[in-house]
């Protein structure tokens, strides 16, 4: 647990950070550190050079504009969990964060990092789908937006270019009817989830669902998000039919593998129980 | 003057000030001038031959001063050393690794980061052999030999009791039940890892080990009888055990890279430092448990409980390290007929090798009583059920009566005393037992899981009577040395090694329970083996059996001198004085008395002629008999049938640990045995694959329970002072370790049972829960 030789460095623009980028293939961002500093640790990682983005200011935000809560990229698992703004409109992120490893690491985790470093045992990945997030990259060239659909392309593999810095993450600033919710079976806290399902729905007057994304955690190569589901839900009444009928598609969507935290049929058992759970919240929280 | 704070005062802890303010001086805080670094090379095998180790990359590493292989050390016949079973282990291998993550090669460095670069750079070329993991087949005829040392994997086979008896009185019962119960291999994962600092001095030929030790007087020893033969002479050996993160037998043991770092100081005369990382704590040290049980018990028509049996296969890995007494290779497991009165029992133990790490430790245990207590508190329940019988009241019939004490045991120990049925009402009061068995027959009428389980256990500590207990031919009694100053201010030195028990306050107070002298005035000194008295070290629950009668018997010795020495003062005959807390006074006249402090003065200024001078003494305390501590737990627990997970809703502990002497620490001590308890029960378990690779070799995947899922802990108490101790004290640490987990296991059976579940394994996980839910049609699919 004591790991090789790196070099570091701490730029405190967004321009420089690029540049060291750039200039070094071999370099790796640390932003909240709480995967990258472990697997330094353990030698599975060896990057050349560490570019520390914490000084670089104006990373850290939480803002409503043009429909959306923007969230700057290096906003803190903690200053999510805290946020009254996070609490009261937009509970599925809330729960998120508040399930995301211990308030220890959440201290200094940032939402960025957990997304770009694209664990599929980390949290956000699956939060962010059901909400239709988007997400801005920055890179020598300016920036881009890349849908969150786009954005993981495998186990700890993204859309994100070696020299590019995920910088803002965008979801949709909460309408009338909306809820969601973010369930997890864990070991014990801080530990990986054993399965865990994020929704987000919204319902209108007549208690019909108008939208809803669904998505699972650690149980495939990325998280997934479950169309089908999804499909089941939009346009019905959201009884407890339509419910079940949804759970059911979210276990066929999952791809889950037997390890010593459970059996494959157990993981894919726990879809359908926490999916129905997860919807039966969303959905009083949308009638609130 | 301060509070004397004898028995019965929750004084604040005296060592806690340090603690609190990070002023604690543990293993990795020693530092030395011209330190040199040790790490080491380990094996991904769990058994492989070594065909090749090439150190010439490593050697390029700046900063990187040498290595240390088996060959190295075969020239000083020191690749070997013996376990304080009277097994042997390697230190480091000359041609073949039997476990992953066994010690290949050490390397010494400048620091600890390029000491690590220089384990990454050395490369050992292995030639994988066959595997046998499972000791049931490490057994059969045909397998894989483990040691190539021995003639078969079987360590050893121990029996005791009467077989013929039990097996005419099962013959005869009316009720038998039978279950297989695994105690699965857990760790103790003490949150300081190991390590040690040796500084050899080549020109005096002095050896200062520092290290992290329960039990340093024996590591001396250890050390003296492993390496005199190359210079290492006992009186030129200090040991040096500083504040202790967390033991529980893990420290007991003496690991290879002691004796690397002390080959390394004297091969490079320099100090050199081992401090082993968490996953080389997890995956190399000592485990413990790993006990796999066939068990029975039998009943009469009556329900009253007449035989037990228990055949025992116990996986030792590749060397019986344990730290057991020499004349019980299954340590104290026959203490299994528990609380109950029965006469005929027979048991016999297989210890067994297989490819990994060797052990077991005395995990905050007795020497095997947490799986003499999960058996026996097990099978109970299961009979208890088996007859549909509430287990409290089949219980209640079946324990020793308090008129019974002292008990001969059907397996030969005589326990002291005890008061079990008070204990267990106590906890049934308290909990409100019946109106729960009404919540629960209401809950199960709407499918809904809910279940209560009871632990009413005897444990055995204090190890020990110097007739039966010794530890590779030492004899366990404990010391302590008292030393009373001019001004009344003392010093006590002890045999034993708190590592985080208290000992600095609660040895205090035994001294000014017993001799008057403030508890805040005794300062305690232990774990410097150059001025402490020699003692086998603190594990077991014995402290305060054994080195805690100690305090009490010098402090009464002095106190006999004092006296003498009032007598002379008050010009009157000894058998005229009479003692109260701190004085002597003449009987009739309670104004005519001397206090400790103006006697102890006497002692040195004006004493009688006739005595010595000085105020000082030493006992060395051998046990009469061990003591018996007790108690009931009861747990309550629910099940969500959608998940398999178990929520511990409440849980009552009332312990029977003899006179308390600070009752704070106590508590303290029964708050973390029963998280310890807790922790095997759901979660910790140490599981290997068919190639011997070790799952959980970090604290991601070793399942050590926090805050949040620790149940909130309800104690109360019953006192049955010792008969025999010289306060009627019985030891504490390690009751709520070896009590709570079969309260858990036997809830979530409870729960189960009219599914038609019998018994589960430890650690009782969600999955495993949901799987049995499963099979008796019980999940819930939302």
């Amino acid at each position: 647990m004591i790991p090789p030789a790196f070099d570091y460095a701490a730029p405190t623009s967004l321009s420089d950070a690029l540049a060291l980028l750039s200039q070094n293939p071999e370099a790796k961002v640390l932003a909240g550190g709480h995967s990258l500093i472990p697997a330094l640790k353990f030698r599975m990682a060896s990057p050349a050079l560490l570019v520390d983005i914490n000084k670089v200011a104006g990373l850290a935000y939480l803002r409503e504009a043009g429909g959306w809560l923007a969230i700057g990229a290096m906003t803190r698992e903690a200053d999510l969990d805290r946020s009254a703004l996070v609490r009261e409109k937009y509970p599925l992120l809330a729960d998120t964060a508040r399930m995301i490893a211990d308030p220890l690491v959440r201290n200094l985790a940032t939402i960025g990092g957990n997304l770009a470093h694209a664990d599929p045992a980390n949290d956000h990945p699956a939060t962010m789908l059901a909400y239709r997030a988007e997400v801005t990259a920055q890179g020598p060239a300016g920036a881009r937006t890349i849908p969150i659909a786009d954005f993981f392309t495998g186990p700890f593999t993204t859309s994100l270019a070696a020299n590019e810095i995920l910088t803002e993450i965008r979801l949709p600033a909460r309408r009338a009817g909306d809820g969601g919710c973010y369930l997890k079976i864990e070991r014990k806290v801080g530990d990986y989830a054993t399965a865990a399902v994020a929704v987000q729905i919204n319902v209108n007057a007549a208690g019909v669902c108008t939208s809803a994304g669904l998505a699972l955690t650690n149980l495939g190569l990325t998280a997934i998000r479950c169309a089908a589901a999804e499909a089941a839900l939009v346009g019905q009444p959201l009884d407890e039919a339509a419910i079940k009928a949804a759970a059911q598609r979210a276990a066929q969507a999952a791809e889950p593998v037997s390890d010593y935290r459970g059996s494959e049929a157990y993981k894919r058992s726990l879809v359908t129980t926490l999916t129905v759970r997860a919807l039966r919240t969303a959905l009083e929280r949308a009638r609130r | 003057m301060p509070e004397i704070n004898g028995f019965g005062h929750s004084m604040k802890r005296k060592e806690d000030a340090r603690f609190l303010q990070g002023k604690g001086n543990y293993i990795d805080d020693f530092k030395l001038p011209g330190m040199l670094w040790l790490d080491i090379v380990r094996s991904p095998y769990a058994h492989a031959r070594i065909k090749s180790i090439d150190t010439s990359q490593a050697a390029k590493v700046p900063g990187v001063l040498g290595f240390i292989t088996g060959r190295d050390l075969e020239k000083y016949n020191l690749h070997w050393m013996p376990t304080l079973a009277g097994d042997k282990q390697m230190v480091l291998p000359i041609d073949t690794v039997k476990y992953q993550s066994q010690e290949v090669v050490a390397v010494i460095a400048t620091d600890r980061y390029t000491a690590a670069d220089g384990v990454a750079a050395v490369t050992v070329d292995y030639e994988p052999l066959p595997v046998v993991v499972d000791p049931h087949k490490a057994l059969q005829p045909d397998t894989i030999k483990v040691r190539d040392d021995k003639d078969s994997n079987r360590i050893w086979h121990w029996e005791v009791g009467d077989r013929e008896g039990t097996a005419a009185a099962f013959a005869q019962a009316a009720t038998i039940v039978r279950e297989k119960i695994y105690i699965p291999r857990i760790h103790v994962a003490s949150i300081e890892t190991c390590g040690c600092l040796a500084d050899w001095d080549g020109v005096n030929k002095r050896l200062t080990f520092y290290v992290t030790s329960q039990a340093p007087h024996v590591y001396r020893t250890v050390l003296a009888l492993v390496a005199g033969h190359v210079g290492l002479s006992e009186e030129n050996i200090r040991v040096v055990s500083p504040d202790i993160g967390g033991g529980f037998g893990g420290k007991v043991p003496v690991y290879p890279g002691y004796v690397l770092a002390v080959a390394a100081s004297v091969l490079l005369g320099k100090p050199v430092k081992w401090i082993e990382d968490r996953s080389e704590n997890l995956a190399a040290d000592s485990f413990a448990r790993d006990y796999h049980i066939n068990a029975e018990l039998a009943a009469d028509q009556a329900g009253r409980i007449v035989a037990m049996r228990m055949d025992t296969v116990a996986d030792h890995g590749y060397s019986d390290a344990q730290a057991s007494p020499s004349k019980f290779p299954a340590g104290l497991f026959h203490i299994a007929t528990g609380s109950y009165d029965f006469q005929k029992a027979y048991m016999q133990v297989d210890g067994v090798y297989t490819n990994k790490p060797p052990g077991g430790v005395a995990y905050r245990c007795s020497f095997r009583v947490t799986e003499a207590v999960h058996a026996i508190e097990r099978m109970v329940d299961i009979l208890a059920h088996e007859r549909g019988e509430d287990p409290a009241e089949f219980r209640l019939r079946n324990f020793i009566k308090p008129e019974q004490f002292p008990y001969m045991s059907a397996l030969g120990w005589e326990y002291d005393s005890g008061n079990y049925h008070q204990a267990l009402r106590v906890a049934m009061d308290m909990i409100g037992y019946a109106d729960l068995r009404r919540e629960q027959a209401e809950k199960r009428a709407r499918g809904e899981l809910m279940g209560i389980g009871i632990s009413s256990f005897t444990e055995i500590v204090g190890a020990g009577p110097a007739h039966q207990f010794d530890i590779i031919g030492l004899k366990m009694f404990d010391s302590c040395e008292l030393r009373v100053h001019p001004t009344g201010k003392a010093i006590a030195r002890f045999g034993t090694k708190s590592q985080g028990q208290g000992h600095e306050t609660t040895y205090a107070q035994i001294i000014a329970n017993e001799l008057g002298i403030p508890a805040e005035h005794v300062k305690i000194e232990e774990g410097d083996t150059d001025t402490a008295p020699y003692g086998l070290g603190t594990y077991a629950s014995r402290s305060t059996p054994t080195a805690g009668a100690a305090a009490a018997v010098a402090a009464r010795k002095l106190r006999d001198k004092a006296r003498k020495i009032a007598a002379h003062l008050l010009e009157c005959a000894e058998d005229d004085l009479e003692w109260d807390k701190d004085r002597f006074f003449v009987k009739g006249a309670p104004g005519k008395a001397k206090t400790i402090q103006e006697l102890v003065f006497a002692a040195y200024t004006n004493h009688p002629s006739d005595l010595e001078g000085g105020f000082e003494t030493v006992h060395y305390y051998n046990p009469p008999n061990l003591t018996y501590p007790f108690g009931s737990y009861i747990c309550v627990v629910d099940i969500d049938r959608g998940t398999g997970q178990v929520q511990t809703r409440r849980f009552v502990a009332v312990d029977d640990c003899g006179t308390r002497i600070n009752p704070m620490i106590v508590e303290g001590q029964i708050h973390g045995g029963l998280t310890q308890g807790f922790a095997p029960a759901m979660m910790e378990e140490m599981q290997y694959d068919e190639n011997g690779n070790l799952y959980g070799g970090t604290f991601m995947d070793y399942m050590v329970p926090t805050a949040v899922e620790s149940p909130k802990w309800e104690v109360g108490e019953t006192v049955t002072p010792s008969p025999h101790h010289p306060f009627g004290a019985k030891g504490v640490g390690e009751s709520p370790t070896v009590g709570a987990p079969p309260a858990f296991a036997n809830a979530v059976v409870d729960a189960l049972w009219h599914l038609g579940v019998r018994h589960v394994d430890i650690p009782i996980t969600a999955p495993k829960v949901w799987e049995l839910l499963k099979q008796h049609g019980a999940a819930l699919e939302e």
